[in-house]
């Protein structure tokens, strides 16, 4: 077997060293009833390289793939081209093949990136300070709902109608199990996000009010009213952004007064890869530091006065502190947190402003193109990269029969809220630089057919 | 290109004349690198956009003529980003990987991590289009092979521990642990059972009463053995309609393997209680013993331990829940159903048809797509046969380690048999004043990774040494006359430990400093001062 080193005289030398007379003695304190002498069942024995390659390739095959057909998904997963050098770096065996970095002195190179992410997502979302990473955005969305409690010691968070349904789905699970109520309903059809509403519902007793920037609909809206009349009633504003790329043309969450600003990295760097790993992003007010969940790079100095980072306030977390921790969080993503930092270092202010002005431009495009076939209707006409359509139709089943001739058209708002039916026309586009002008012209084409 | 064929040497060496420094703090092959921010500007970039007329706008990065469609939120401050051209890019990144230790450098003998080789295949796979580039919200029609993926892999994990379900979504090994309690919390409630505690073993990782409490539970330690195992009859003392789970793992963090485990399982299971169980060290046992045959309902099985994904400097991770016909109708949202010869994702608008004891869904989409092609792939590339030799491999290579170092060091359980796939010892005997992280720190200027420190609790200044099966006896053995000398060195007190690593990147770091007064981000004019 290739992974193994040992040959069968090392094994009987070793044994011998040890003074067992077989492998088995190793193993006695495994009761005799639980113990498999033979190979487990059910089981092919060891494969090649070549083998596993061609089984499993030919798994991929099955799958229709973004890149090679006119592609509009978004929704909480973004396509952006990711530069080669990304995935060169990732896969040097420092990263990649490295743990944890409780060794300081041997973990330099991995120490100094998670601080140059932390003040990359900090400065990003506007806000003072950034973990190391989440596992994703919907978890980090929950996390960031604890830490308002427990800052707050209220336990009633309002959620955005706009909010991902799946991140309040994970939310509408945890809560299950905290003392945290949650009060949520789904989104409407309209250019105007429901920020009366969530205004209107705030009291002394609410934690946080979550909102999404830009929304599930792709809408974009001034969250500072949102923030002012959370912090007149004492309660925090939590911003979920999940496309970070946006924020290179619009203002961040952080400018418009919210507390705390999480999201979801999977859009720089990191790839679609069907939903991860991706890299939850957690930012927040400076003071907020000893509530927040997960690892925190900070900078020190060595014993002879050399700048260094290390792992810090590690007494919020589970390995010291076990059940009074801010979270049980022990690995996150760090990998992906390099993927992000690599590919916004490349892109750099200047990159990332062009970047996020190309998407908007040709998302621009694509919403005229499609708002002037017939019986098709822009819902919201301020947007980033993404948007919503009400087609004259079912858009569900619109999205599968264009898939069957090779268009991925977007993302039904039936798939995401099955259980209403008033959203069942809704289609959310979401456009890139990836998209090219042919593209275009497949998915007009398409939904013109579908809407005649 | 010259060469030097007199092989002339400066007569004075560097450090004679100027203490060791360079001018420039790099030392030939270990090179300084400055931070992003120090480094980079906000003019700087390493990627081009390609130019379409009517985008013209958007290329000089002013505002595009579609700008009013930003609800008047354009931005008009600078971010604060600093770029990098590529080749700039490349070189900070590389220079900064070089100050890591990997296991593709060496030895990384991390108790309870289980750092073993991360064969490329596996990272050649995880890249393939057809898994790599394909949206999770894709209709399900066109992602059947990915489908078929995750329901193989997990066919794959039922297989290897006897268990009749799994949920493929937690994110990593804590993660898994709390899908595991809530699906024994959701089970417990269905029978109108609601259980405030869940017991602990003293030696159990932290995040094991973390995740309780982060579930809602109350915890309380049950106590080991003089032995290093479960002290079954306080467990069975403290058994009783208040305790919803025991949290066990198996084999331990003392590298033993649980000999009363069944009966564990059963006095839980009479008292009305599920046992959850640690997979953190299943590579001790895979295809040695299933965990469905000690009585367990629950286990995570960290991808990232036991079936090689990579680490990645902390994550991503991946933590699968294989669970017993008793939790199985709790488990959480989305999962793959195989119907006919159809891959079936079942979500909430499916699940109360045929899932309706869902506890709900734990992550966005459907868990470590990318994790899942590099497990199936090496457990693919071992086969049932090259699994069970791993668990042997591990399991010799670790009592390899504990018998060439009993005596040396002090192994606490040696004494009462061998140990499973990680060797565990204390620092007694070592001189006043030197302590279990002076070894450790001197073990780096030998060249490997420190062992797991001072965890478990129960062992005082543990030193805990999984060296895993994909490390040769070569390799071994040059760990282990290094850990030899420098033991010696502890018991007679040299000194010089303390000062321990010299010829890393950095020498010891001041942590106290760091949590007193934390630099989280970079911040100029804290560099100015």
């Amino acid at each position: 077997m290739r992974y193994l080193p040992l040959s069968d005289s090392d094994r009987s030398e070793m044994l011998a060293a040890i003074g067992a007379k077989s492998i088995d003695d190793l193993f006695v304190d495994v009761p005799e009833a639980a113990r498999m002498n033979g190979l487990i069942e059910g089981l092919p024995l060891h494969a090649s390289e070549l083998s596993v390659e061609r089984q499993l390739g030919a798994m991929a095959r099955k799958n229709l793939v973004a890149g090679e057909v006119p592609f509009f998904l978004g929704c909480g997963a973004y396509r952006h081209h990711v530069p080669a050098t990304v995935d060169h770096i990732i896969q040097r065996g420092e990263f990649l093949t490295s743990y944890t970095p409780y060794q300081p002195e041997i973990a330099q190179g991995t120490l100094q990136m998670m601080f140059e992410f932390q003040t990359q997502v900090a400065r990003l979302f506007g806000c003072d300070i950034a973990n190391a990473s989440m596992y994703d955005g919907s978890t980090a969305c929950w996390e960031a709902i604890l830490v308002a409690s427990r800052i707050t010691r209220r336990e009633k968070a309002i959620l955005s109608s706009g909010l991902h349904p799946h991140y309040v789905s994970v939310c509408n699970t945890m809560a299950q199990f905290s003392d945290d109520a949650l009060a949520t309903t789904p989104p409407e059809l309209s250019a105007e996000p429901d920020t009366e509403r969530l205004i209107g519902k705030i009291d002394d007793e609410t934690s946080a009010v979550v909102v999404q920037y830009p929304d599930i609909l792709g809408r974009i809206f001034d969250l500072q009213p949102i923030a002012d009349a959370a912090h007149a009633n004492g309660a925090l504003l939590i911003a979920v952004v999940t496309e970070p790329v946006a924020l290179g043309l619009i203002k961040s969450p952080g400018e418009m007064g919210a507390d705390i600003v999480v999201g979801e990295g999977q859009s720089l760097g990191v790839g679609l890869q069907f939903g991860g790993p991706y890299v939850g992003l957690f930012a927040c007010k400076e003071k907020f530091v000893r509530q927040m969940p997960g690892r925190l790079a900070g900078e020190t100095v060595d014993a002879e006065g050399k700048r260094g980072f290390v792992l810090t306030l590690s007494t919020r977390e589970q390995h010291i502190r076990r059940e009074k921790a801010t979270s049980n969080i022990c690995t996150s993503s760090v990998l992906c947190a390099l993927a992000f930092s690599v590919h916004l270092s490349l892109l750099g202010e200047k990159g990332l402003r062009q970047l996020a002005a190309l998407n908007h431009s040709r998302a621009a495009t694509v919403a005229d193109r499609l708002s002037r076939i017939p019986g098709v209707q822009l819902v919201n006409d301020s947007f980033f990269n993404e948007f919503t359509i009400k087609l004259p139709v079912e858009a569900r089943p619109a999205v599968r029969t264009l898939a069957e001739r090779g268009v991925l058209a977007g993302v039904s708002l039936g798939r995401l809220y099955p259980d209403a039916p008033q959203l069942e026309n809704g289609l959310v586009v979401a456009v890139t630089e990836t998209v090219t002008d042919e593209d275009m012209d497949a998915l007009e084409a398409g939904l013109k057919e579908l809407c005649a | 290109m010259t060469v030097n064929p007199s092989g002339w040497r400066p007569s004075t060496p560097l450090s004679a004349e100027s203490g060791g420094a360079t001018v420039t703090g790099n030392r030939a092959l270990m090179l300084e690198e400055p931070l992003l921010f120090e480094a980079g500007n906000s003019e700087r970039t390493g990627v081009d956009f390609e130019c379409a007329p009517a985008e013209a706008g958007a290329q000089s990065g002013s505002l595009p003529s579609q700008g009013h469609r930003l609800a008047g939120l354009a931005r008009t401050g600078p971010i604060g980003l600093a770029g990098l051209s590529e080749p700039e890019t490349v070189r900070h990144y590389t220079r900064l990987s070089r100050q890591n230790y990997a296991i593709d450098l060496g030895l990384f003998p991390l108790g309870s991590c289980t750092m073993k080789h991360n064969p490329r295949l596996n990272e050649k796979i995880a890249r393939l289009p057809g898994f790599a580039d394909i949206h999770p919200l894709q209709p399900v029609d066109t992602v059947q092979g990915a489908l078929e993926l995750i329901w193989v892999l997990g066919e794959w994990l039922k297989t290897l521990t006897g268990m009749p379900a799994v949920a493929m979504s937690p994110k990593a090994g804590a993660h898994g642990e709390l899908c595991g309690l809530l699906c024994i919390r959701a089970a417990l409630e269905a029978r109108g059972d609601a259980r405030e505690v869940v017991l602990v073993p003293e030696s159990a990782h932290g995040t094991n009463p973390a995740t309780a409490a982060f579930a809602g539970y109350r915890v309380e330690n049950i106590p080991a053995t003089k032995a290093g195992r479960v002290d079954l009859d306080a467990l069975k003392a403290r058994l009783g309609p208040d305790v919803a789970a025991v949290m066990i793992t198996n084999p331990n963090t003392c590298g033993l393997f649980e000999p009363q485990m069944i009966e564990i399982s059963r006095a839980v299971h009479e008292a009305g209680a599920l046992v959850y169980c640690d997979g953190a060290n299943f590579n001790a046992i895979v295809g040695k013993v299933r965990p469905g045959d000690l009585g367990i309902d629950a286990m995570h099985i960290n991808l990232h331990k036991t079936f090689s994904t990579p680490h990645g400097g902390g994550g991503p991770g991946s933590g699968p829940v294989v669970l017993s016909e008793a939790l199985a109708p709790f488990a959480p949202l989305p999962f793959v159903e195989k119907r006919g010869g159809e891959f079936v994702l079942i979500e909430e608008e499916n699940s109360d048809e045929h899932h309706p004891g869902s506890f709900g869904r734990m992550v966005a989409f459907h868990g470590q797509m990318g994790m899942f092609t590099r497990a199936l792939a090496y457990m693919m590339s071992h086969g049932a046969d090259g699994l069970r030799q791993v668990a042997e491999d591990a399991v010799l290579n670790a009592n390899y380690v504990l018998r060439e170092l009993d005596g040396v060091l002090d192994a606490p359980f040696a004494s009462t048999g061998p140990c499973m796939h990680e060797a565990i010892f204390s620092d007694r005997g070592f001189a006043e004043g030197l302590s279990t992280i002076d070894l450790a720190k001197a073990l780096i200027d030998e060249g490997f990774h420190p062992m797991t420190m001072y965890f478990p609790l129960v062992v005082h200044g543990a030193m805990l040494i999984e060296p895993t099966e994909t490390e040769s006896k070569a390799a071994l053995d040059q760990f282990i006359a290094a850990m030899r000398a420098i033991a010696e060195r502890a018991k007679t007190g040299d000194e010089s430990l303390k000062s321990a690593p010299v010829y890393a990147p950095r020498r010891r770091l001041d942590e106290t400093l760091a949590a007193r007064k934390p630099v989280l981000v970079y911040r100029p004019a804290q560099a100015a001062e």
